[in-house]
């Protein structure tokens, strides 16, 4: 079993992450600030100003450790590649069934009715924790969401038609965000979702969601490079030059349970307060520098936590999901298992 | 698993402190100093092969030693650190 591989954050600004033997060095100001072996990194994932020396980023591309630049509030920007690897015989594959529209819409499908079955796990898990705190309201209306979303999860694992599946997705997203509100506790009205929002976000939660989406995108997108698969080309997501599909395909159903889980306890901890976030002219809402290494420990701690993956039925930390999932989708790829199982959470 | 690798390397001369600085690499590459002549490497068992290969080439048994220590798995509760410069956990959220 891979053990799960940690992945190295850097955000101050101005740092300089060299090569020292099989060592990963952040130096800021001239200092080392840190020194890691890279066998035990699966990414490193930069923010903002942060620099890094050719030697170094050959070593990454070397030991298939990805590397990616994000804007300072998370915003992809680029990614460094070694030569392009794998099974080519895996890769031509699902190059042919993503042209199959009957395929294509059948493992959408599962990615679809996996997502959609994980949002009704957030919406439910919030009902049994605090429904009884709720307004009689709200309860009602998260209780009448997760149906809807049982209705969908359950269409979108029958169908073989690719926009009926866009349509379910659709539904799900509706009736989920349209209770997300009811899921954050804090009081402060700043912290209110207001209907999912991005480029930019014009709330705190979809500033977090944003920014949670864009870590685990490099996470799922690595995951696939390192089975083989091309992140480009996917099957729920189509083709569109720059766009990894297919890490977006793989990042469905994790969602749920990686970023809006994360996000959420943030804000109902009160790790995360209104004072943690910007707001910028034009209503974009924008995370502050300290507030950003707050939700990427959340975010790393979560990964650590283990649980049963229902699959496999083998005790995995989360953040081994996205590798095992990859897996699976190459192993439906091949014919070795008839159908993509998507992760769901119980 | 976590190894524990502690050596000495006799420096009475250049060749000697050669071997020290690169026995001293090779368990840099794998993991952290955490004394002087004390590495933790947090290694599978198949970079651990490789490892100590590489330590036992650089060394000059007849002069020169290596202890390994095998903390296993469940190494982390084995371990209690007092005093200056604790080792970091490479698999704690690593942000700089």
């Amino acid at each position: 079993m891979r053990q799960h591989l940690n992945t190295l954050f850097v955000t101050t600004e101005g740092s300089w992450l060299r090569k020292d033997g099989a060592n990963i060095v952040v130096e800021v100001e001239g200092q080392e600030r840190g020194r890691v072996p890279a066998h035990m990194m699966g990414g490193v994932v930069c923010f903002g100003r942060v620099a890094m020396s050719p030697a170094l980023m050959g070593f990454c591309a070397e030991q298939g450790i990805g590397v990616s630049f994000l804007s300072e509030h998370g915003k992809f920007i680029a990614r460094v590649e070694g030569a392009q690897s794998g099974n080519v015989l895996l890769r031509r594959r699902q190059y042919r069934l993503a042209d199959d529209p009957v395929v294509s819409a059948v493992i959408a499908g599962s990615i679809v009715a996996g997502k959609v079955a994980n949002q009704r796990t957030v919406l439910r898990r919030a009902l049994r924790d605090h429904g009884s705190n709720m307004a009689p309201d709200q309860a009602a209306a998260i209780d009448d969401a997760q149906r809807r979303l049982a209705d969908a999860a359950r269409l979108a694992a029958e169908t073989t038609d690719l926009d009926r599946v866009r349509g379910l997705e659709g539904e799900g997203a509706s009736a989920y965000f349209g209770v997300f509100d009811h899921l954050i506790r804090a009081a402060a009205p700043e912290l209110r979702f207001r209907g999912r929002s991005r480029r930019p976000p014009l709330d705190v939660p979809n500033a977090l969601l944003s920014f949670l989406y864009a870590i685990l995108g490099h996470d799922c997108r690595s995951a696939l490079e390192v089975v083989g698969l091309d992140p480009q080309v996917g099957f729920l997501h189509r083709d569109r030059p720059g766009r990894a599909g297919l890490a977006l395909d793989l990042m469905e159903e994790l969602r749920p349970l990686l970023a809006d889980r994360v996000a959420l306890s943030l804000l109902n901890r009160g790790q995360l307060t209104a004072k943690d976030f910007e707001w910028h002219d034009g209503g974009a809402v924008m995370l502050r520098d300290d507030a950003r290494k707050t939700v990427l420990a959340t975010y790393q701690e979560r990964k650590r936590q283990e649980l049963l993956h229902p699959f496999l039925e083998e005790k995995i930390t989360i953040g081994l999901i996205a590798h095992i999932q990859a897996r699976l989708l190459a192993r439906h790829l091949r014919g070795d298992l008839d159908r993509y199982p998507p992760f769901l959470w119980k | 698993m976590l190894m524990l690798i502690t050596y000495d390397v006799r420096t009475e001369d250049t060749a000697g402190r050669r071997r020290l600085r690169r026995v001293a690499r090779a368990c840099q590459d794998f993991g952290q100093r955490v004394q002087f002549s004390v590495f933790e490497c947090e290694v599978e068992p198949a970079q651990w092969v490789a490892l100590r290969a590489r330590l036992v080439g650089e060394i000059d048994p007849t002069v020169d030693s290596l202890r390994f220590y095998h903390l296993g798995a469940n190494a982390a509760r084995r371990i209690e650190h007092v005093g200056a410069k604790p080792a970091q956990d490479f698999d704690a959220p690593l942000i700089f």
